[in-house]
């Protein structure tokens, strides 16, 4: 639509209502609306990133960072997600050769492995909260918990919604409504890794150094 | 449970109790007889009239951005009458407990509001002013006139649009009923740490604040993203960047400090959620928590949304000014530059609301200088609006006088805010009534604007005008209310009283308070004028129907569609050629509203579930408030199955034939008021118009 061509002096030649505009495309709008809520979650994650930073010190006697963290179980967690991100990635290339039983495999395997991530993350606190490392016992605890587990809890609601497309993609096939979701749920679920990648930076490694 | 409640707790009905209800407050009693009277008073109304079914099918479940808008300004109004019955119980309270002498009512020793509840009075008006009153109705404002001023059909995701509405009015239903069932909040409307957490506030009512504001800021934040995709993508041919109208230049300035924003404000929340429920040590005086982390979250999103509710009150005024000064807007590109800019810096002031905390003197010169930095911004708009006055035709339509009225309390507040900038003099009135006549001057602002652009756009949605003449009376009463409570307020401020009393030592402050309880009293005037006004308008809406273009010297799109808008609201997408898009086919007598071919419409269906949904988000807020572990874990599995199982729904649509289109504009057409812009019969084109019958388009020709 070149809006230029009808800015002529000559009115006979001025459109004034465009039967032929075709209006925004489905994918593209629900992407881009997407992407604004990926951003109110990375402030979300900012703020919370921001009382670790202030609170991270604050052991009030009790056990420090060092204590807590175990860098060598967290690479093994690193591993699990950027793997599930790896197969997520598959997947998507699955989906643009249109191959219903590739996508739903390769979802499976970024689903088994996001929750072999889950699971270790589970046993981690588990294990914590068994030597009576909670967080009610001090500022940083709280924040140390409170962060790593609000991502934990992003990944299961990642899983979620894993399940739903393939029963969505099983059910439906490449609809409209079932691809933007897929293409969706891909940046939800890089954007997942990339916290962690951040995590991984400012609580582990920081923790260890 | 991980902390220790005091009170009783039973696994069935968490804190709740008979003892909860204060119906040995005679305060709340009245209130609730009156909310009785009215609630009966509505049902009855509504029986009588047979809209029952018309409520249940055409407004519950709709998902047109009108409807919705409207919906939005109606729980707006409400909660704003509700929060200024707190003020006049402020000032009430303020002037009756003046003294060691001053006589003490119900259980008062001073006044007749003792310390516990006139701290709830003071909470809940702030809260409700700015996120349930101030924000839905100019939620709703955007809701309603973004899609029509781009030429979109609706927004871009219209359920989720609902589900906005839905969530907000879950918020304020929260804090509805935090009245009569337990109590509200003391602690202020920021919330106050470490007097928020558990042991300080043993109550329900930090929690009531808590899940209130954490479910309406959702509903906020779904709206933001909304009406940013809408303007990033439903925009109508040919309407460039540079050519939207600033009104929906200031939506997408302030929306984007609302995806900002409003997040770190869930994430404050989060954090004193937690404290409050597991015991975690955030913001607790002990085991390593820090008080201040909540007062820099907080304020990080508590200074955005200052300018969140102003920058849409600018977009109002950029658009009545013009209209009723019969000129186009001055300095088009500096007023997108300044809003942009306002909401760019809005991330860098957060510091000015406790410069007493003492961040050393580097940190505060730059929160300082980058304060001032929004005059400059805000001094750009001032100056526009006045040249665009500046040699107009003026007419003085009661949007026109809200608008002045608005730029004028603009210019209080503004230079009070300059002088509140400056640490030294922040330092002296930091807390004081100073401080609360600077913002309410601001919010004088928003309100102001707000309530012209309920006046102004009001024939566009409904098809008929607000009254004139009981429409100036609100206007007078109100400006000159708030010209008695806030000059003594600022006065008493030097003088150094501080806000929030409950009773007031000097009684040489007497003759100032009473001048403000005079004031009250103006806007209490004013408010009965407000209803009588609506109760008029609709007597007399036959006599006072609207043509499209409802005030004869409109400018932008929105004008160039019928009064009241249809459903679809163009029939044909516009094509867009200038920046006043309607003035500019106007001034060439191209303003027939008769397109030369009809297409198919697609639209979205109606659907309960919103609606569904934001009942859901009521009964979790209210299990999780009152610790009813059941309730609020059944509603949130609730929730998540009934998003999980729309997901699943692929019928969302639906479609109006194109002769079924034609019928529908014929009809508005011949049913138009006399002396509407369609001057012209249908078809039969007048000398110098455009009649699309004997000009075919260029698209038409080609096709």
């Amino acid at each position: 639509m070149k809006s230029d061509d009808t800015e002529s002096e000559d009115t006979g030649g001025i459109v004034l209502w465009n039967d032929a505009h075709p209006g925004p495309d489905m994918i593209s709008t629900r992407t881009l609306g997407f992407w604004l809520y990926m951003l109110t979650d990375a402030m979300l994650f900012a703020s919370i990133f921001t009382a670790y930073a202030i609170l991270w010190h604050n052991n009030a006697g009790g056990p420090g960072v060092g204590q807590v963290v175990d860098l060598g179980y967290a690479f093994g967690e690193t591993v699990l997600v950027f793997a599930s991100v790896f197969a997520f990635g598959v997947a998507m290339a699955a989906l643009k050769r249109g191959s219903h039983r590739s996508v739903v495999r390769w979802i499976g395997a970024a689903f088994l492995l996001g929750a072999g991530f889950l699971a270790m993350e589970i046993h981690e606190f588990a294990a914590l909260a068994l030597q009576g490392i909670v967080p009610e016992r001090s500022g940083f605890l709280s924040s140390y918990y409170t962060l790593v587990l609000t991502h934990g809890l992003h990944i299961l609601f990642g899983l979620l919604w894993m399940a739903v497309m393939v029963a969505q993609v099983l059910r439906q096939g490449f609809t409209e409504g079932v691809v933007y979701r897929l293409l969706n749920l891909r940046i939800f679920w890089h954007f997942q890794a990339l916290i962690w990648v951040f995590i991984f930076t400012f609580v582990y490694l920081q923790g260890k150094l | 449970m991980l902390v220790h409640l005091q009170g009783p707790w039973s696994p069935f009905i968490g804190r709740l109790s008979l003892h909860q209800i204060p119906y040995d407050n005679p305060i709340i009693v009245g209130a609730f007889a009156f909310a009785v009277a009215v609630g009966i008073a509505l049902f009855a109304g509504v029986t009588y009239t047979g809209s029952w079914r018309y409520l249940w099918r055409e407004w519950l479940p709709s998902v047109d951005h009108k409807k919705i808008g409207v919906m939005y300004i109606l729980v707006g109004l409400v909660m704003m009458f509700r929060g200024f019955i707190d003020a006049v119980m402020i000032r009430t309270q303020q002037l009756m407990a003046v003294g060691p002498q001053s006589a003490g009512h119900l259980e008062a020793l001073h006044g007749y509001i003792p310390p516990f509840h006139f701290d709830q009075i003071y909470s809940s008006h702030g809260t409700i002013m700015l996120i349930f009153a101030a924000t839905p109705i100019l939620v709703g404002l955007m809701n309603i006139v973004v899609p029509l001023q781009i030429g979109a059909r609706d927004m871009a995701y219209p359920y989720l649009n609902a589900l906005g509405l839905w969530l907000t009015t879950a918020g304020a239903a929260l804090v509805m009923v935090s009245l009569y069932l337990g109590e509200f909040s003391h602690d202020g409307w920021i919330g106050l740490t470490p007097l928020t957490e558990l042991p300080y506030s043993p109550g329900v009512g930090v929690d009531y604040w808590l899940w209130a504001v954490q479910i309406g800021s959702v509903g906020t934040t779904l709206g933001a993203v909304n009406i940013i995709a809408t303007i990033i993508k439903m925009r109508a041919p040919g309407m460039k960047w540079l050519r939207m109208p600033v009104f929906t230049w200031c939506a997408m300035a302030t929306n984007l400090i609302v995806i900002s924003a409003f997040p770190v404000l869930a994430g404050a929340l989060f954090l004193l959620t937690l404290d409050r429920y597991l015991g975690t040590h955030f913001y607790t005086a002990a085991l390593g928590g820090n008080v201040m982390l909540y007062t820099d979250l907080f304020w990080v999103w508590g200074h955005p949304e200052v300018y969140f509710l102003v920058l849409p009150a600018f977009g109002i005024m950029s658009e009545i000014i013009p209209t009723f000064s019969k000129k186009p807007l001055f300095g088009y590109t500096t007023m997108v530059l300044a809003a942009l800019g306002i909401s760019g810096v809005s991330w860098s002031v957060w510091l000015h609301h406790f410069f007493v905390m003492g961040a050393g003197p580097n940190v505060v010169a730059f929160f300082s200088m980058s304060s001032m930095a929004v005059g400059i911004f805000t001094g750009v708009k001032v100056f526009n609006w006045a040249f665009t006055m500046y040699r107009g035709r003026l007419r003085f339509d009661s949007p026109m006088l809200w608008a002045i009225g608005a730029l004028s309390f603009l210019l209080i507040g503004g230079l009070t805010g300059m002088m509140l900038a400056m640490p030294p003099i922040d330092y002296q009135v930091h807390n004081s009534v100073f401080l609360i006549a600077h913002f309410h001057s601001w919010l004088m602002t928003i309100s102001f604007a707000a309530l012209g652009a309920i006046t102004y756009w009001f024939p566009k949605v409904f098809g008929f005008k607000l009254d004139e003449a009981t429409g100036k009376r609100v206007v007078w009463f109100w400006i000159a209310g708030a010209v008695l409570v806030f000059t003594p307020m600022y006065i008493l401020g030097f003088m150094g009283m501080t806000r929030r009393l409950d009773y007031v030592a000097h009684p040489s402050w007497y003759p100032l308070l009473v001048a403000e309880q005079v004031g009250i009293g103006l806007f209490c005037v004013a408010a009965y004028y407000q209803f009588k006004q609506l109760y008029v308008s609709i007597r007399d809406r036959k006599h006072n129907r609207a043509e499209a273009d409802a005030w004869g010297s409109t400018r932008t799109l929105e004008w160039m569609t019928h009064s009241p808008v249809p459903f679809y609201n163009f029939a044909v997408t516009p094509q867009i050629h200038a920046r006043d898009e309607w003035a500019w086919r106007k001034e060439r007598g191209l303003t027939n509203l008769m397109p030369d071919r009809f297409q198919d419409i697609h639209m979205p269906k109606d659907t309960y579930v919103p609606a569904v949904l934001g009942a859901l988000a009521f009964v979790f807020g209210f299990g999780m408030v009152w610790r009813i572990w059941w309730l609020g874990a059944l509603a949130l599995l609730a929730i998540i199955g009934v998003v999980i199982w729309r997901s699943f729904h692929r019928d969302t649509g639906y479609v109006i034939p194109a002769d079924e289109v034609e019928r529908m504009e014929r009809g508005y057409l011949e049913h138009a008021p006399e002396g509407a812009t369609e001057e012209v019969p249908v078809g039969e084109p007048a000398p110098g118009v455009l009649a699309s019958s004997q000009a075919p388009s260029r698209q038409g020709a080609g096709s």
